[in-house]
């Protein structure tokens, strides 16, 4: 895969993900072109088009157009069906996702893209396994700002805490 | 805000979203983005040192900022920090913001590597997980030389975590992809091969695409990948559906994987070990099958999953090219789809069903779906898919269905969308040119597409009909008759205009007898449309009035009287003052007979590729259309010894394999005994089986058109034809002989060998099994020859053929065109990195450089042809010299890979080509001279 682009039906980039070197105007270039293109077409017609010399694979979920770019080998239905994972991964983790949790938090939607496609390619396609490893750094974060807060705390209190929070990771 | 915020809520940032969402106007959002830019600069450059959670929401924010579109130009240093600190939040946020802002300062860059090299070695599972993604997201050339030798390390060493493998192994795909050379294949690529057999199918997943993006440029390398992925992909299609747990996908057992496996066998012909081969063919069937079972869900998701793997399963099938039964029930089950309700799955049947229409074993099948694909064209409402109809026509045409399917073609060109419509014209002048049997029929079929889209007839296919009428005589009176008809109506396209001026004044005699064309009619109704004309139409249009000066004396006053005129004389154009000018004076002062011969019929010009393929080659890159056209050429040939009887002597209609678009093999004889029948090619006379014959004549010729293409006809006498296709992949080849009886008898004892010297045999490696000793009238055998080139070479084999035919002994020799430029790969490369490599090859023993005469015409868009055919990358803006062709690729063989360059300078005055070869190898390069100095 060349690159992923996720933009709303007013046309608005929520992100964008490019597996090729491609400098920032040539980025915005494209960017401007397929989402023309894309919004242009009617909801009956085929999810597949030629661009270039890539094929572009869309599906729309609600207000939001998924929009993959692949190569002449690649294959198109597999595509719709990353699309499709990556849909079921943000909604198990934000909860029934919807346009807003993208945007407000976007860092995660990339994180999540990571744990699931890396370099263009698809790295784990166990629902489970991407968002245990999502979660396990979640877990993480919270440990860590817990740390941080009893950092002030006494010693005893501070490896009170710690037993507590070990024994809970280990579960 | 959104219902749910899981992880740290970084508030500041959450109220900065906020604000810009409620920014009524662009100018408002800009003016708040800027307070914002201006507000963190500020906090940045402070005196007062940010904590961890400030600099990640400013990160943040600024990234935030980027992704809306705005250039953000600072924060990198802020980013390595975070990216640095021991905070997971923070270092994640760090490596985010690095990988979608790639920066290029080096000092930069050093910080970055510092900083990845410190997770990948912190044994923290999650931190070595950030840096290897990161590696993985920005690819650059720095991080390849910094990791590309820790990388293979981690993704073979056993006590790394699995999730890691999978991420090293992409990573380590991507920098491959950037910067191959970087990443040289080392002990690793075996264990990684074994990766195949992992208990974890997450680990294989990653494994897959990693080894078919290596084993594409090193097959011999990773060949032990064929057995176990198909060992693998067998494992996964005889699962029950809830074997694989989490890896299934709405009832689809690993369809991801299973996808990725059938395209990394795409990288292999079919396996040679005959249970792997039994194996995977039991797999493809398994999967053809499952098409044919009831759906275990509605889902479109369960569908899509399923026939995922399915097209893939069939482009294997196609790529393999070898199994009969399976193309047949590819091709019915794309029929199936061909009239699915879903819109997707027709779309992928008919671009799925153009490349089987060039198999020879699924062409007819594909060409029995010809209705559908008619309608298709009339009733789908999505112009992706009338589109891909156009392209599956035009892939299954043949002479039995052209005159149909140019007749649809021409008749959806009516209503055609704007955007497709120069190629359906491209395409209706290319098919109706191949596949004219009729020549009036392809006159009227190219009057009707100016007619029905004059616009999109573009110079190439009018200058063509031109052409071909000039060089056949047979067809030009009806020409004239026709296009004088045509002009009748009182709104023609330019086009026709130009076409009928040119053909009227070549041949515009041909039809002067009838009173209601004489040449007074003629040239009024020409001159009638003169005023509406353009200027590079009135001037081509003058020329075909002195033409009827000589061709009709009665009309010479008239178009004296014109040529005389103000708007003529004193024409504000130059070009057609002059042609006022100069035509008035030469019909003054000229005697008849000088007129005559100034004014001769137009000699036939000579055949050469269509310049209309050439367009449309263009327009679809050389790839597709190329791999497409020199398909359906074997095709032709196949039919000449085939099923389909050839016609018993060739000098009554043009032998069908003489194709019209000046890309076969023999030139076109339109009367006459065929050029090759000189009857001194079967030593008629010798008895003796052993001896071989000296080579045919004309065998060298044939032998150096091959050079740049792989195709075709490669001998032809009046018994026997013999026809080739090839492909080559890397130091591999595969090359069909096609043996054609053209006679109605038997031919008996039919021996062909492939003779190699000592030298050659060394060198390359052929085997071949023997063909069926009988081959009966009318009959076609066919011989494969795999081909490995194990060292660089020079000599050519000899295909010796000896057989009987009605009681005398047949010997015929031809040398077969293996070359070295066959296991070329093309490589792209910039202006600097051409002449960088090009200087250092620059030792008197790399260059070898060879001046010559012209021998054809020389035309940029043949050479270029030529020049992708002779198989290296045409490397377009890369000369300084427009007017120069360089390219560039890399000779495979088994022992060593020899990387070329080419420089040709053409010099059109002298009609002379200088061209150059360095590469490493002095042997490589005097063998490449050679073979492509034949070749202009």
């Amino acid at each position: 895969m060349q690159f992923m682009l996720l933009f709303s039906r007013q046309g608005k980039l929520r992100l964008q993900k490019w597996y090729v070197p491609l400098s920032d105007k040539e980025k915005k270039k494209i960017t401007r072109e397929l989402v023309q293109t894309v919004l242009a077409r009617k909801p009956k017609m085929c999810s597949f088009l030629e661009w270039r010399d890539l094929k572009i694979v869309y599906k729309r979920y609600a207000s939001l157009y998924f929009c993959c770019a692949i190569e002449d080998q690649d294959n198109e239905l597999i595509t719709l069906e990353i699309i499709h994972r990556y849909v079921e991964l943000l909604d198990k983790y934000f909860g029934s996702v919807c346009e807003l949790d993208i945007i407000f938090n976007f860092e995660k939607a990339y994180f999540i893209l990571d744990e699931f496609l890396l370099g263009g390619e698809v790295q784990e396609t166990s629902k489970k396994n991407v968002l245990k490893a999502i979660e396990q750094a979640d877990l993480l974060q919270e440990f860590q700002e817990v740390l941080g807060v009893l950092r002030n705390s006494s010693p005893d209190t501070l490896s009170h805490v710690m037993n507590i929070l070990m024994s809970q990771c280990t579960k | 805000m959104p219902a749910v915020s899981k992880g740290d809520g970084m508030r500041g940032l959450a109220v900065f979203i906020s604000d810009i969402r409620n920014c009524k106007s662009k100018e408002a959002e800009i003016k708040r983005i800027n307070k914002e830019l201006a507000n963190i600069r500020s906090k940045f450059k402070g005196d007062k040192a940010l904590d961890g959670y400030s600099k990640k929401k400013y990160v943040c924010k600024l990234l935030f900022i980027f992704l809306l579109g705005h250039d953000i130009d600072f924060g990198h240093m802020e980013a390595v920090n975070l990216l640095s600190s021991n905070r997971y939040t923070e270092k994640q946020i760090g490596y985010l913001f690095i990988s979608v802002l790639v920066n290029s300062n080096s000092e930069l860059i050093r910080l970055i590597n510092n900083a990845i090299k410190n997770d990948l070695a912190s044994r923290n599972p999650t931190f070595m997980g950030l840096a290897l993604h990161c590696v993985a997201n920005v690819g650059s050339r720095e991080m390849a030389e910094a990791f590309a030798g820790e990388i293979p390390k981690i993704l073979v060493a056993g006590d790394t975590m699995d999730s890691a493998k999978q991420s090293a192994a992409l990573c380590l795909l991507r920098l491959y992809r950037t910067s191959p050379h970087l990443v040289p294949t080392g002990d690793w690529a075996s264990r990684v091969v074994h990766l195949l057999n992992d208990q974890h199918l997450g680990v294989v997943t990653a494994a897959t695409s990693l080894i078919t993006t290596l084993a594409q440029k090193n097959p011999e390398e990773f060949k032990t990948s064929v057995s176990l992925a198909v060992s693998r992909l067998s494992r996964i299609v005889t699962s029950a559906s809830t074997d694989l747990q989490d890896y299934t996908y709405y009832f689809v057992p690993a369809p991801w994987l299973s996808v990725k496996l059938l395209r990394l066998l795409q990288c292999y012909p079919p396996p040679e070990d005959p249970a792997v081969r039994g194996r995977l063919t039991e797999c493809l069937e398994t999967i053809l099958n499952k098409a044919q079972e009831p759906p275990k869900s509605k889902k479109v998701q369960h569908s899509n999953a399923k026939n995922a793997v399915l097209f893939e399963a069939i482009s294997l099938i196609i790529h393999h090219d070898s199994e009969p039964n399976l193309l047949v029930r590819a091709c019915n089950q794309l029929g199936q789809f061909l009239q699915h309700r879903e819109t997707n799955l027709r779309y992928l049947a008919l671009e799925s069903m153009c490349t089987l229409a060039s198999s020879e074993f699924s062409h007819e099948a594909v060409k029995t779906h010809i209705e559908t694909v008619i309608n298709a064209l009339k009733t789908e409402r999505d112009v992706s898919v009338r589109q891909r109809a156009v392209d599956l026509l035009y892939a299954m045409c043949d002479r039995s269905n052209a005159q149909q399917i140019v007749a649809e073609m021409l008749s959806y060109l009516e209503t055609a969308d704007y955007s497709i419509r120069e190629e359906i014209v491209l395409k209706v002048a290319i098919l109706a040119e191949k596949y004219a049997v009729d020549y009036t029929w392809y006159v009227d079929t190219i009057l009707n597409l100016i007619r029905v889209a004059g616009d999109y007839v573009s110079e190439e296919v009018w200058y063509r009909v031109i052409q071909i009428v000039i060089n056949r005589d047979d067809v030009q009176g009806y020409a004239a008759k026709t296009v004088f008809e045509a002009l009748q109506a009182p709104a023609c396209h330019e086009n026709l205009v130009k076409v009928g001026g040119y053909i009227l004044g070549e041949f515009g005699n041909l039809i002067a007898g009838d009173p209601r064309s004489s040449p007074l009619v003629q040239f009024h109704l020409l001159h009638s449309k003169f005023h509406l004309c353009s200027v590079p139409t009135r001037a081509l249009l003058l020329s075909t009035y002195i033409k009827f000066v000589n061709l009709f004396p009665e009309v010479k006053p008239t178009i004296q009287d014109v040529l005389r005129s103000d708007s003529q004389l004193r024409n504000a154009d130059v070009e057609l003052q002059q042609r006022a000018v100069e035509y008035l004076r030469l019909s003054t002062v000229a005697s008849t007979d000088i007129l005559a011969t100034v004014l001769e019929e137009m000699p036939p010009f000579p055949e050469r590729e269509s310049s209309i393929l050439a367009k449309l080659k263009k327009k679809k890159g050389p790839g597709t259309v190329a791999g497409l056209e020199e398909g359906k050429r074997e095709r032709g040939a196949d039919v000449n010894g085939g099923p389909e009887p050839a016609p018993a002597s060739a000098a009554s209609t043009p032998s069908p394999s003489a194709d019209l678009l000046g890309l076969g093999a023999a030139p076109p004889a339109p009367a006459g005994p065929p050029p090759s029948s000189g009857g001194l090619l079967v030593d008629v006379f010798s008895e003796s089986p052993s001896a071989v014959a000296p080579l045919a004549p004309g065998s060298e010729d044939n032998f150096a058109r091959f050079v740049c293409k792989n195709n075709g006809v490669l001998f032809e006498n009046q018994l026997l034809q013999i026809g080739l296709k090839s492909e080559f992949r890397q130091n591999l080849g595969r090359m069909f002989i096609f043996y054609g009886n053209k006679t109605s008898t038997q031919f008996l004892n039919f021996t062909p060998t492939l003779i190699c010297s000592d030298d050659l045999q060394a060198n390359l490696s052929l085997q071949t099994k023997p063909v069926d000793p009988t081959v009966d009238g009318g009959a076609q055998v066919q011989q494969v020859v795999n081909i490995e080139c194990v060292s660089d070479f020079t000599e050519a084999p000899v295909l010796n053929i000896q057989f009987r035919y009605g009681g005398t002994f047949q010997n015929v020799s031809v040398k077969l065109p293996i070359t070295l430029n066959k296991f070329f790969q093309p490589t792209e490369m910039a202006s600097q990195g051409f002449f960088q490599r090009w200087k250092q090859l620059s030792s008197p023993q790399q260059e070898v450089q060879n001046i010559f005469k012209a021998k054809h015409p020389m035309d940029t868009e043949i050479t270029k042809a030529k020049i992708i055919g002779f198989g290296s990358a045409l490397l377009e803006e890369v000369d300084p010299n427009p007017a120069n062709f360089v390219g560039a690729g890399i000779i495979h063989t088994r022992t060593t890979q020899i990387g070329c360059l080419l420089r040709l300078e053409p010099n059109l005055q002298a009609q002379m080509y200088r061209l150059t070869l360095r590469t490493s190898k002095e042997a490589v390069s005097q063998r490449l001279c050679a073979l492509l100095s034949e070749q202009f």
